[in-house]
């Protein structure tokens, strides 16, 4: 018996799951009750509760068993009475697609709050912060449908208030768009769920519940219902990746916020929707999803080029970098409706690839932003020559962007193409173009901002701080090691992802009629 | 004593015996409770009054209130070991619907008197009579809770809507006060009118008043011709629209919310909404069950229109006491796409939606209040003079930027009092229906009912409107939160009153304690059945 299955047993006792969520909320609470006149201790407090999550984050990798798990193919299941007469219960578990993205979420927090400062106001910002973190844990652990909500929408709060308050000039605008729009999808959403589960009692004649697995593994609903109760889904997800043409809230919100929000958005927020196409979407509703895969096929490879053509467009740094994410989110839907299992594992590495090298970038034009107060492409230039060592980083991170051979960001666009080929070569040789266009755009960013003659203020800018590596390096040393050596990632994430394609296979409805 | 006096009649005339209805004291004893309350406090203040202070009254008040809800609970539990019952001659329902609903009434004049009593020092006004209205007003909210006869239920929608009209014009010597009390009786009579013409068309075509009696007798189908019926339908349907304020007959709502006392109006956006709702959910869902089909439609219809124009004329106002008026008809709208199940669910719903708002409600106007009254400190302050100039102009801009209600009072309000400001954040959070608040799960119980009732269209639309709602409160938190840097306003707020503090804090634990585990209070509302027993 070796050491990790003995962890592995002991975690089955411990609800590391429960934890994880609710060691933020404790945190902000311990925050909330620090007195005004001790707010040095803010800081150190919050990076030590999220020091605490990403820990617990990482130990859960740790320990993941590579073959599978005990529910349905979920891990450290912890599952308590929430609202019984709701058929609704506390249920968390993990599989090999939340797995990371816990990971990343766990990962991120710390980096953000290592690095960047509020500047006003700093116990709220802090207090945000943490209960924008259990939110997004709890989302990506949920595995009841109602629980799997409330935490998909809480996190539009946080975000609000990080955005609006600590943004920038127009920060108000962007940030009431970015609630109302992601609310409009969401709410939607909730009548899908709630008439996908009163449906499916009514159609099994069992009790009310909202627990997924149940409801994935019986597939109760006839096909055209079932086709209306995804688009519900689609549309709360399709807002939230954003997918073309859902995505117009995302340059603003990118760009008015904080670092630290651009960060966590980019990182974490986006993902809450390309998880919950494959969580939710796919496990629920397979036929509807092949049904509608061509379209969605479609919308994925037309915000891979418009993302690339009006990224390369832009004058605002930060801007551009929000537009390459919503190419590069296209790439991840195009994985996810491929359907197979080289395109849906692309898709889950690409998730975690594009959090880790976008929220790199954010972090990145957020120091050049702190230094020269501008993100005005045309006022920056020759930059290499006064920060040679962040001009550096820009360029490993840049490079994993694009898909450069050896970096994270090739192995899953690799995979991606790779499926979506065998699926339909044609969106994948479309695609193929979105990767050139990225090197276009992004060089020449890199070109504009770093090379050309140093003039002006952007002379005597100071280069990166400890600080600031302290945050950026453990991002570069993912991107490397991924991009090298991806088999530990890719061994935790296969066994999920063929029980995935096998649940489509089986329930899609091709086999029925022969 | 009764029974000896029964004795003592049948003995001397046996044969010229009256039988007089049975009397349940014991399920009476809210309705005692509040009128009885309502009476001695007048008689006491006219007897004594000129040595008891004028806190007494609130905490009289108070403790009725309590009380009420106290004896609620001990009624919902005797209901459990034997059953809905009736009582005076089946005129008056005792089932834990109509218990629900009371003991909800009951704590809400319970923390209106607190807010009342604040209110009425600040405003130097001599308010013994506000109590004792909103007593006999609470009374007749609870008659109308449980109903059995459609005269009842007038008499009991009277005695509610007269208290509530002078109510609202409370404060002398304020115009807008007097306009609004004069608004909403006007309005409110003519209703009036329209609901007893429907009950006597309908005692036309049933030839009853007895709810029990028309749900069997529309249930038996013995009905021909039912013209004479859906007209009483209309009728009935209007007067009480116009009690819960759905669109279009809301015209009163905004103009009275602003212009009445503001405890009155976390009054009437609670405990007589509820009433309102009690009233149609008794006699629509459960007597006219069986002609669903004839009343579902316009509900449907009422209950879209109610939450587009509710959530649609809010985004526009300035006044945050009328911009929380339409938000309240758009609630309003909601409750009724759970009326409109017309199932158990739905009744539950609905329930559920209007004890999460009354606690909303009443958190909400309190804070309303203490806002407007620091606002009016500071002006009193700093542009005394030029207020009362423009106070004479009266010119619609210089009102508007010096009325006590204006959003741009609230401008920076989170840095001068984050507490306050924190409590509102959460009710206005509710309202949005955010996960974690009573809100959410009120908007979701809806929802479910409207779901599993099949209309999964309302329901679509019901939280797009949600949505649209949703930008008002965010327009408040923007106010708030994320002033502009050189507008922030400079009200300076003295520190709360214990009470009023109080107040808030209660609705504010409620709303969120409700919100994280809501399984006690939706227990609560699948349990609160209707049940006409003859």
């Amino acid at each position: 018996m070796n050491s990790s299955v003995i962890f592995a047993e002991a975690g089955a006792s411990f609800p590391v799951l429960s934890l994880l969520v609710i060691l933020p909320l404790v945190g902000a609470a311990a925050l909330l009750l620090i007195p005004s006149s001790r707010s040095e201790m803010l800081r150190p407090v919050a990076l030590l509760f999220t020091v605490a999550v990403a820990a617990a984050a990482g130990w859960l990798v740790a320990v993941f068993e590579t073959s599978g798990g005990s529910e349905a193919g979920f891990q450290f299941v912890s599952r308590h009475e929430w609202i019984s007469s709701l058929g609704t219960s506390w249920h968390l578990g993990v599989d090999g697609i939340s797995l990371f993205l816990v990971a990343l979420t766990g990962l991120l927090f710390p980096l953000t709050i290592i690095a960047l400062d509020p500047g006003s106001d700093q116990k709220s910002y802090y207090v945000w912060l943490l209960v924008l973190e259990a939110g997004c844990l709890g989302a990506f652990l949920a595995l009841d449908l109602l629980l799997f909500f409330m935490f998909f929408e809480i996190v539009l709060v946080p975000m609000y208030f990080l955005i609006g308050k600590w943004g920038h000039s127009n920060a108000r605008y962007a940030a009431v768009k970015f609630f109302l729009y992601t609310m409009l999808g969401s709410s939607i959403m909730l009548v899908g769920i709630v008439s996908l589960v009163f449906l499916h009692s009514s159609a099994t004649g069992g009790a009310v519940t909202f627990d997924l697995v149940e409801i994935a593994t019986s597939q109760s609903l006839a096909t055209t219902t079932a086709r209306w109760l995804f688009l519900s889904f689609a549309l709360a997800f399709a807002v939230k990746v954003p997918l073309f043409p859902f995505h117009t809230w995302l340059p603003d919100a990118h760009t008015e916020a904080p670092t630290a929000g651009s960060v966590i958005l980019a990182g974490v927020l986006l993902k809450l929707g390309t998880y919950g196409f494959l969580r939710f979407g796919l496990y629920l509703f397979p036929e509807a999803t092949s049904y509608f895969a061509p379209l969605f096929l479609t919308l994925g490879v037309v915000g891979i080029l418009y993302g690339a053509v009006v990224a390369a467009m832009q004058k605002d740094l930060k801007r551009l970098v929000a537009y390459s994410s919503v190419a590069h989110l296209g790439f991840i839907i195009l994985g996810a409706f491929a359907l197979n299992i080289q395109s849906l594992e692309g898709s889950v590495l690409q998730m975690v690839n594009h959090g880790l090298s976008t929220g790199a970038l954010f972090f990145l034009v957020g120091f050049i932003y702190e230094r020269r107060h501008t993100r005005q492409i045309a006022e920056l230039g020759g930059l290499q020559r006064s920060v040679p060592l962040l001009a550096g980083v820009f360029m490993v991170v840049m490079l994993s962007s694009i898909g450069l051979p050896g970096l994270n960001g090739f192995v899953g666009e690799f995979l991606i193409l790779l499926g979506t080929f065998e699926a339909n070569r044609w969106w994948a040789v479309v695609a193929t173009v979105g990767v050139i266009l990225a090197a276009v755009y992004l060089l020449w960013a890199y070109q504009r901002v770093f090379h050309g003659p140093t003039v002006g203020e952007n002379v005597k800018i100071v280069d990166l701080r400890w600080r600031e590596w302290v945050a950026v390096a453990p991002l570069v040393a993912l991107i490397v090691f991924l991009g090298v050596y991806p088999r530990p990632a890719l061994d935790r994430i296969e066994p999920a992802v063929e029980r995935l394609v096998e649940h489509v296979e089986m329930n899609d409805g091709t086999e029925a009629s022969p | 004593m009764m029974v000896a006096a029964g004795e003592i009649f049948a003995q001397i005339s046996p044969s010229t015996l009256v039988p007089t209805p049975s009397i349940d004291w014991e399920a009476l004893v809210p309705y005692l409770l509040l009128a009885g309350g309502g009476v001695l406090l007048l008689m006491i203040f006219s007897l004594v009054g000129k040595w008891l202070s004028s806190s007494f009254a609130s905490y009289f008040t108070f403790a009725i209130g309590l009380a009420t809800l106290g004896s609620s609970f001990a009624l919902w539990r005797r209901i459990g070991d034997e059953g809905a019952t009736s009582t005076l001659s089946g005129m008056v329902g005792v089932d834990r619907f109509s218990v629900f609903i009371t003991g909800l009434i009951g704590a809400v004049v319970a923390l209106v008197a607190l807010l009342s009593h604040d209110y009425i020092k600040r405003e130097r006004l001599w308010g013994t009579e506000l109590y004792v209205l909103l007593l006999l007003s609470a009374t007749g909210g609870v008659i109308m809770a449980g109903a059995n006869d459609l005269i009842v239920l007038f008499l009991g929608l009277e005695v509610l809507s007269i208290a509530v009209y002078v109510l609202a014009a409370m404060h002398l010597r304020r115009s807008t006060s007097q306009e609004a009390g004069m608004k909403y009786f006007v309005l409110g009579a003519f209703s009036s009118a329209f609901f007893l013409y429907g009950v006597a068309l309908i005692y036309g075509a049933v030839g009853s008043t007895k709810l029990s009696y028309i749900a069997d007798f529309l249930e038996a189908g013995s009905l021909e011709k039912d013209g004479l019926l859906l007209g009483g339908f209309a009728l009935l349907l209007v007067g009480m629209f116009f009690k819960i304020a759905a669109v279009p007959f809301h015209a009163w709502t905004p103009d009275v919310y602003q212009g009445s006392p503001t405890p009155v109006v976390a009054y009437m956006a609670s405990a007589v909404k509820a009433a309102g709702f009690a009233a149609l959910l008794r006699v629509f869902v459960a007597a006219f069950e069986s002609y669903q089909g004839d009343w579902q439609p316009i509900i449907y219809v009422i209950a879209l229109l109610t939450m587009f124009a509710g959530g649609a004329m809010a985004i526009v106002q300035t006044d945050v006491k009328r911009m929380l008026a339409y938000s309240s008809i758009s609630h309003a709208g909601f409750i009724l796409v759970g009326v409109q199940a017309a199932t158990d669910d739905g009744v539950a719903a609905a329930l559920f939606y209007l004890a999460a708002y009354a606690a909303i409600a009443v958190g909400s106007f309190a804070i309303v209040g203490m806002v407007a009254a620091g606002a009016r400190d500071s002006n009193a302050d700093n542009t005394g003079e030029s207020m009362g100039e423009s106070m004479a102009d009266s010119t619609a801009d210089s009102n508007e930027a010096t009325s006590e209600n204006h959003i741009a009072i609230y401008r920076g309000l989170a840095k001068n009092r984050p507490v306050l400001s924190a409590a509102f954040m959460v009710l206005l959070l509710a309202q949005a229906g955010v996960p974690f608040t009573t809100g959410f799960f009120a908007k979701f119980a809806i929802i479910s009912a409207a779901a599993d009732a099949r209309s999964f269209w309302l329901a679509v639309f019901a939280m797009i409107s949600a949505v649209i709602s949703a930008f008002i409160y965010l327009r408040l938190l923007v106010a708030m939160y994320l002033p502009d840097q050189q507008n922030t306003s400079e009200s300076s707020l003295e520190k709360p009153s214990i009470l009023e503090g109080t107040v808030v804090a209660l609705t504010v634990a409620f709303t969120l304690a409700f919100g994280i585990i809501p399984g006690y209070l939706y227990d609560l509302t699948q349990e609160a059945l209707i049940a006409l027993v003859p």
